[in-house]
């Protein structure tokens, strides 16, 4: 939902999320001299979490997985999990992400996700972008929100690399949604454009069309040169890599980003999932080498950032019948920073036949918007006070302790 | 009350009582709209119209359907079978003809050709064909049954799936589509109903043991094999295993929560276990057409939303399709969806109710439903003007109807909507793109507007020419890339 169609149909309740109190950006611009950046990634489409943050010390997985299971940790590195604490392992094809999480810079959060029981994709990501479960009728996204609540109307303070605007961005706040920086510009008649949108009558285009050229100003510094990401850092070839080279462009050009939100789909793989080889272990293997080349390209700038990940649920348990998974419930968050307290947390429900919710699926310990709550206010100086306006109706359940004071 | 009601247009008022009284007969034409005084009011309502029922209004389009009269242009546009299209047809890029024996290079080589292809056509039928309602709701319903090009054999079978599946019912009844497409290679594949098979009742639920599962195999015999679709290659113990046995949901859900109740319609994960138990042994055979394993099939009697559904092979599913296609909340879904296409993003529920109503009533004859909807005061309504913003697809196809250009090659308009975020048949969830202005309005969607407005006025799109009675370039940029053409 874009900022004017919000207003137009705005209840006052809707419309008092728009209005914040001033001291919360003064506080936030005062805490530090560099601006904290947070970076969302979606993984659309429902990542088998068990296939990537490995349980294998639960017996149950492997009960429950004959032929898709990633072997227990051995000494063929390409072909079982990499354990990270005895219990947990990463997918074989996440190696890229092993020198963080020896510096203690990647905490996982596992069987975490929505109270909300849906197995539908849109819903699922529905809820989480919007962080209302349960709740449709939502606005705005949680990103939008955290832009609400602190100041600025900068339109470069969040930016989506996606040619759409994703749910969790989008809303009354001024935000970006761009294919790439170098694309982001008017060729022809700019000027005589500009004054169109500017003067128009339609509030949401002329909205969307201001925060466009307003942009495309700041941009225009960036934008022309070729980014050169530092030495020995390699992204990914695909939209994805490309996406995540393009936040640390804008990061290190100082032009006011504070959240940026990319995704990388096709993680729904009913059907031959594969194990340490074949679907899920390519898909992996671009994600991780893409988090490990976005957080070193960063360099010291990682201190001041949070990479989180997310997907809309997880997947049952048991393999299905076609060497793939259906759709369940728990999942697994990653968690990438300078300041991040590295290491797996949430309480482990276990796969046990009783242990199950629903009798089939990965069971939920944490709430994601604990997550996300952690995230704001230990790392974005987002006050206490102000975290049940970006997650209405919702009081955290437990503080997972992901970011170090 | 909805926002909609009070503000009646004489015009429509009219229309609506003409077509009351004339159910299933030739709509008479409103006086009102024939006559010369009702002015820009008449002119407004027609291009209102022509926005919603064509992908725009090409020049003279006005004066055409204002000699023809509204409601005669409305009921011909809603029996496509009467409009000549040979003019469209002749223009239609050709199909390549898939490649024998290819190796994988070969064949994904192929299925970006024939993607590219596709998308040409599609393009080219929006903008050429006198067929436009009917091809509005081909837009509609492949989106509504949507399969995605890049997912394996997918791209070899929509060719068909989009000319025999989609385009021959949409304006029949809702249970002939929704089988087609049941029984549709496409889709089969798309969400892996083709591999879907019972679950070894001494394996438990869908729990399989490894040292069992190759003696299981082998002693299955060739009927129980899943056909590789298209492949003459001979299934062996070796490749057999690689196609374990059992059940995917996959179908049964989105079959429930896209195709028909929607995600609120009432169904349990219960449901969804027991819809795919029904369509196990739905398959393709080896010429890439449907096919019933009775083989392959779960014997076992199901209970779907209440129903008890008795073992009876391939009419189970058939009996599912009934449930489901006269079930209430189908109709309100599909009600729903099309009153947002043709309306408004969030449609008046009383318009809504009225037309699932018809639904209801006819047995789910859609081209009923439609009429409903597109007689409606609430569409003819001056608010629903402009209500909607145009998704890329109408954006580029609106852009050159407008200007009247002659496009002898689409491949740079497919290239645009990729840009633009809307590749066509290259939507990968089951979900299909959003038809709602949240889902499009974006600073760089606006952008990319701007610059394909640039450069289709300048005449530097390849394949496209402007006619020369065009405006200059810079006003036709200006006027495509406006605030007002985004909407329709």
């Amino acid at each position: 939902m874009n900022r004017r169609l919000f207003l137009k149909s705005g209840s006052m309740a809707m419309l008092s999320l728009g209005f914040a109190p001033s001291f919360l950006g003064r506080a936030a611009a005062a805490a530090g001299a560099r601006r904290k950046l947070l970076v969302a990634i979606f993984q659309r489409g429902a990542v088998d979490g068990l296939n990537m943050i490995v349980p294998h010390g639960d017996a149950d997985y492997y009960r429950l997985r004959p032929t898709i299971a990633i072997p227990r940790p051995g000494r063929d590195p390409m072909g079982s999990a990499i354990d990270l604490d005895g219990f947990f392992g990463l997918h074989p094809a996440m190696a890229p992400l092993e020198p963080l999480w020896d510096n203690r810079s990647l905490a996982i959060v596992h069987a975490c996700g929505s109270p909300d029981n849906t197995r539908s994709h849109f819903d699922a990501q529905d809820y989480m972008e919007s962080a209302t479960p349960g709740v449709k009728a939502t606005r705005d996204g949680w990103l939008n929100r955290y832009l609400q609540v602190t100041e600025g109307g900068d339109p470069l303070r969040g930016v989506a690399l996606s040619r759409t605007m994703p749910r969790a961005l989008g809303g009354p706040a001024a935000a970006l949604a761009i294919g790439s920086v170098d694309e982001f510009g008017v060729r022809g008649a700019a000027a005589a454009f500009e004054e169109q949108y500017e003067g128009s009558a339609d509030r949401l285009l002329s909205a969307a069309g201001n925060d466009a050229f307003a942009a495309m100003r700041t941009l225009q510094q960036v934008a022309g040169r070729p980014y050169r990401p530092a030495a020995g850092v390699e992204y990914p070839n695909g939209p994805f890599g490309r996406a995540l080279a393009e936040i640390a462009r804008l990061a290190k050009a100082d032009v006011g980003l504070e959240v940026a939100f990319t995704e990388l789909g096709n993680w729904d793989h009913h059907v031959n999932e594969g194990a340490v080889t074949g679907q899920i272990a390519n898909r992996l293997d671009e994600f991780s080498r893409g988090l490990a080349a976005l957080a070193a390209d960063l360099g010291d700038r990682l201190a001041d950032t949070i990479i989180v990940t997310m997907s809309e649920f997880g997947r049952a348990v048991a393999e299905n019948g076609n060497g793939g998974t259906d759709h369940g419930h728990g999942n697994a968050m990653m968690v990438i920073g300078g300041n991040v307290r590295g290491g797996v947390h949430g309480a482990w429900p276990g796969l046990g036949d009783e242990h199950r919710f629903d009798g089939r699926d990965l069971a939920i310990t944490t709430d994601f918007r604990d997550v996300f709550t952690d995230i704001l206010t230990a790392h974005m100086g987002v006050p206490r006070a102000a975290v049940s306006r970006i997650f209405p109706g919702y009081h955290p359940m437990t503080a997972p302790g992901l970011i170090r004071g | 009350m909805n926002r909609f009601t009070g503000f009646l247009a004489a015009a429509a008022l009219t229309l609506l009582t003409a077509t009351q009284s004339s159910l299933g007969a030739r709509i008479p034409d409103p006086p009102r709209l024939r006559s010369g005084q009702a002015g820009s009011r008449s002119d407004a309502t027609i291009t209102h119209v022509l926005n919603r029922l064509t992908f725009g209004a090409r020049p003279g389009d006005l004066d055409r359907v204002q000699a023809m009269g509204l409601a005669a242009w409305i009921d011909q546009q809603l029996h496509p079978s009467r409009i000549d299209d040979q003019t469209a047809d002749a223009r239609l890029p050709q199909l390549a003809d898939p490649p024998d024996a290819a190796t994988p290079q070969e064949r994904r080589r192929f299925a970006r050709r024939q993607v590219e292809t596709l998308a040409s056509a599609k393009l080219v039928r929006a903008m050429y064909s006198e067929r436009q309602l009917q091809e509005v709701l081909v837009d509609f319903w492949f989106n509504h049954f949507n399969v995605y090009a890049a997912k394996g054999r997918t791209a070899i079978y929509l060719p068909a799936y989009e000319r025999d599946v989609i385009r021959p019912h949409v304006f029949d009844r809702f249970r002939e589509l929704l089988e087609a497409d049941a029984k549709s290679p496409a889709m089969l594949f798309y969400l892996d109903n083709w591999m879907s098979t019972a679950v070894d009742r001494d394996r438990g639920s869908g729990i399989r043991d490894p040292q069992v599962q190759g003696s299981k195999i082998q002693r299955r015999g060739r009927a129980g094999r899943i056909p590789d679709p298209g492949s003459r290659i001979p299934v062996t113990r070796a490749n057999a295993k690689k196609r374990p046995r059992g059940l995917n949901e996959n179908y049964g859900r989105e079959l429930l929560e896209l195709h028909t109740l929607g995600v609120d319609g009432g169904y349990t994960q219960a449901d969804v276990t027991e819809v795919a138990r029904a369509f196990t042994g739905w398959t393709i055979d080896r010429d890439g057409r449907f096919r019933f394993v009775a083989a392959l099939h779960d014997n076992g009697e199901k209970t779907v939303l209440g129903h008890r559904i008795k073992a009876s092979g391939q009419d189970e599913g058939e009996q599912v399709l009934d449930i489901l296609a006269s079930h209430p909340s189908t109709a309100h879904h599909i009600a729903f969806e099309l009153a947002q296409r043709l309306v408004a993003d969030e449609p008046p529920p009383a318009l809504v109710e009225r037309a699932a109503a018809r639904f209801r009533d006819t047995g789910g004859d859609l081209r009923e439903v439609v009429k409903t909807i597109v007689t409606s005061p609430e569409f003819l309504a001056p608010e629903a003007r402009g209500a909607k913003f145009k998704t890329p697809f109408e954006l580029v196809v609106s852009a050159v109807r407008t200007t009247g250009a002659e496009v002898d090659d689409a491949r740079a308009f497919v290239q645009t909507l990729q840009q633009l975020g809307q590749p066509l048949y290259m939507c990968q969830p089951p979900t299909g793109y959003k038809d709602t202005a949240d889902a499009w309005v974006s600073a760089g969607g606006l952008v990319t507007r701007m610059n394909f407005a640039t450069r289709l006025a300048s005449g530097n799109m390849p394949g496209v020419t402007l006619p020369a009675s065009a405006p200059p370039a810079r006003e036709l940029a200006l006027k495509i890339g406006s605030p007002e053409f985004q909407r329709f």
